[in-house]
């Protein structure tokens, strides 16, 4: 019973992803219409800007209700400047910007009551234990001592920390301490959940459970606003992406529109000896766009098999090959090139 | 298909996520409410951790009074320049003005740059409906908390020495506190716009904190001072809280000095809190 409940608005949300009712108002009846259609956060030509250093430079971004909405880009893209005026903790320098249909620098703590943050670095008082960083937090939302006490217990179930409740903070793995960033950021019920790279310094493990966490939250509508630059992590929780690249957006739609848009449906990756360009300028135009590595050569294209074939046929021996479907990543190296951003 | 493989898999532990968000319009709060939940929330936190300051607030000023009122204060005359009182009840009020400042610095320096920087609990609290200034507020409150809190231990403890002499200590008290904001405030300012601690708060106690306790005024009087350096001292909230906390429990307390003294303090303490503001605001919403 409990199974079937919580697959099925997973398959809801599989048979079509968000994209449809970006151009037309959701007439499956999968969702409510008029949700479907609330615009929680709006900006146009949005610019922040530290002096001469101008880290976001007008971008327009609409995110809707119950979306998981994902801003990737290198580091310095301007994710983090983008997520602090979402968040309502930093005045933008220009352009408009609404959340929850109210203005930022107009309602900043009214918006704020209805946001929760997990911002990049773990901001948890570690001389405190699990609980009374929940009641501490609660309590800046103006909420009650009573009310507190019946919600953490409700959060630490959630987080999956309900035996760690009485531990010093300090005591926590890496995993742990995200899950309670995460369950704090709960504490108000909040209608938009920022993260800024959520599990970034995770091992495997706990990234799972902190992406089942989140899946959870998404199914029970929260809207969700990420960051990250793991493009698994963007293919498993975000309907819509947004790259950003030097304080602009330059790309954005579903994970697998992107795909389309910006790679081909697979890839050839073939192994050459190191400094054999020969062979590898042989390869050139066999695939719809070819990629030239130190080691390797990607060739992107509609039919792997055909390709590798078409390889042999011209006779080219590479030490090994590969063949796989496109990834977010391969759109993410396209947009946004592979030289290391530091 | 995948979806059921998906959620059988999960572990059967995993509960569902919490109640699906209501539309929840939060109690707004007032600043002074905000400010009194920020001063809650350090109550919290330093009924966890209050061992560490007893001592340098409650027994430090105690063994001073020991060492220096009751020792060496046996070989000082009672005279003018002790306004007539033996020298450990002479010393009382002094201690206390001391022992705030330092105890109000303190709570200003390394809580803050732990909010700032270390534990980054401030960037928390201020993406919550709070303000940068509704932090500032409850951490004054919480230094004046503080403050009122270890100078009532000290003097309980001065009373069982027999060195209080009448009710006025008490009023005593208060102006302390206010010394002890009008020398904090302006230390938070300086510790908001500080990106790291670097060398600045050993040079704020040494250079600053330490001269201005030991030279204005609370175990000597400024007269013995040579001249040229008693100016220096006037300009020192501590000579003018020492003032206050004097007249405040021997008697003379006019309304000139009362004016002058607490005035130069609110002064001191305005233009803190204004910079203060400014420089909490500009680090927490860049």
């Amino acid at each position: 019973m409990g199974m079937i409940d919580a697959a099925e608005p997973a398959v809801a949300d599989a048979a079509e992803p968000a994209v449809a009712d970006a151009a037309e108002p959701a007439v499956a009846g999968t969702v409510e219409p008029a949700e479907a259609e609330a615009v929680l956060v709006s900006a146009s030509g949005l610019h922040k800007s530290y002096g001469d250093h101008h880290a976001v430079r007008g971008i327009d971004i609409r995110i809707r209700r119950g979306e998981a909405f994902g801003l990737l880009g290198p580091n310095g893209a301007g994710k983090t400047s983008t997520m602090r005026m979402l968040a309502c903790v930093s005045p933008r320098s220009g352009g408009e910007l609404s959340v929850l249909g109210l203005d930022p620098d107009l309602a900043g703590p009214q918006i704020r009551a209805r946001l929760g943050v997990v911002a990049q670095q773990d901001n948890l008082d570690t001389e405190l234990n699990v609980n009374q960083n929940l009641l501490v937090y609660g309590r800046y939302f103006g909420l009650s001592r009573g009310h507190l006490r019946e919600k953490s217990v409700q959060l630490l179930e959630f987080a999956q920390l309900s035996d760690r409740g009485d531990s010093r903070v300090d005591a926590l793995s890496g995993g742990m301490r995200r899950r309670l960033t995460i369950a704090r950021s709960l504490v108000n019920d909040p209608e938009i959940l920022l993260l800024d790279e959520p599990t970034t310094a995770l091992d495997p493990q706990a990234r799972q459970v902190v992406w089942e966490r989140l899946s959870a939250l998404k199914r029970q509508g929260v809207t969700l606003i990420i960051t990250t630059h793991y493009m698994d992590e963007a293919e498993q929780l975000c309907d819509r992406l947004a790259v950003m690249d030097q304080g602009r957006i330059v790309a954005e739609g579903t994970p697998a529109e992107l795909i389309e848009r910006y790679s081909s449906r697979e890839v050839l990756e073939l192994r050459f000896p190191a400094g054999d360009t020969a062979q590898a300028d042989a390869v050139a135009g066999l695939g719809d766009r070819t990629e030239v590595l130190a080691d390797r050569v990607l060739l992107f294209t509609h039919d792997a098999e055909a390709a590798l074939n078409a390889v042999r046929a011209r006779g080219i021996r590479p030490e090994s090959s590969l063949m796989r479907r496109s990834t977010l990543e391969d759109v993410y190296l396209r947009i946004t090139g592979r030289e290391l951003v530091d | 298909m995948l979806d059921t493989a998906s959620t059988a898999s999960t572990p059967p532990a995993a509960p569902a996520a919490p109640a699906p968000p209501t539309p929840w319009q939060p109690a707004p709060q007032t600043s002074w409410q905000a400010a009194r939940c920020v001063l809650g929330n350090l109550w919290i936190r330093h009924r966890v951790t209050w061992r560490s300051t007893f001592i340098s607030s409650v027994l430090q000023p105690t063994l001073y009074l020991l060492a220096l009122g009751l020792t060496l204060g046996a070989h000082i005359r009672p005279g003018p320049n002790t306004w007539g009182q033996p020298y450990a009840v002479y010393l009382v009020p002094g201690i206390l003005v001391t022992r705030a400042v330092q105890n109000a610095v303190g709570e200003s320096t390394y809580p803050l740059l732990d909010g700032f920087r270390w534990t980054r609990t401030y960037w928390a609290a201020v993406s919550s409906p709070l303000e940068p200034v509704d932090l500032l507020n409850g951490q004054v409150l919480w230094v004046a908390v503080q403050v009122l809190e270890s100078a009532v231990a000290f003097l309980v403890i001065a009373a069982v020495f027999g060195v209080v002499t009448g009710p006025g200590v008490v009023l005593s008290l208060f102006f302390a506190m206010l010394t002890g904001l009008a020398v904090a405030v302006p230390v938070m300012a300086f510790v908001a716009s500080l990106e790291r601690e670097g060398p600045w708060f050993t040079v704020l106690s040494r250079f600053v904190i330490l001269p201005m306790t030991l030279a204005a005024g609370t175990y000597f009087p400024v007269s013995q001072l040579p001249g040229w350096l008693q100016p220096v001292a006037w300009v020192t909230p501590v000579w003018h809280g020492n003032e206050l906390a004097r007249e405040a429990a021997f008697g003379g307390l006019n309304v000139a000095t009362l004016s002058v003294h607490t005035g130069y303090l609110l002064l001191f303490l305005a233009a803190g809190y204004a910079m203060a503001r400014r420089r909490f605001t500009r680090r927490l919403r860049f």
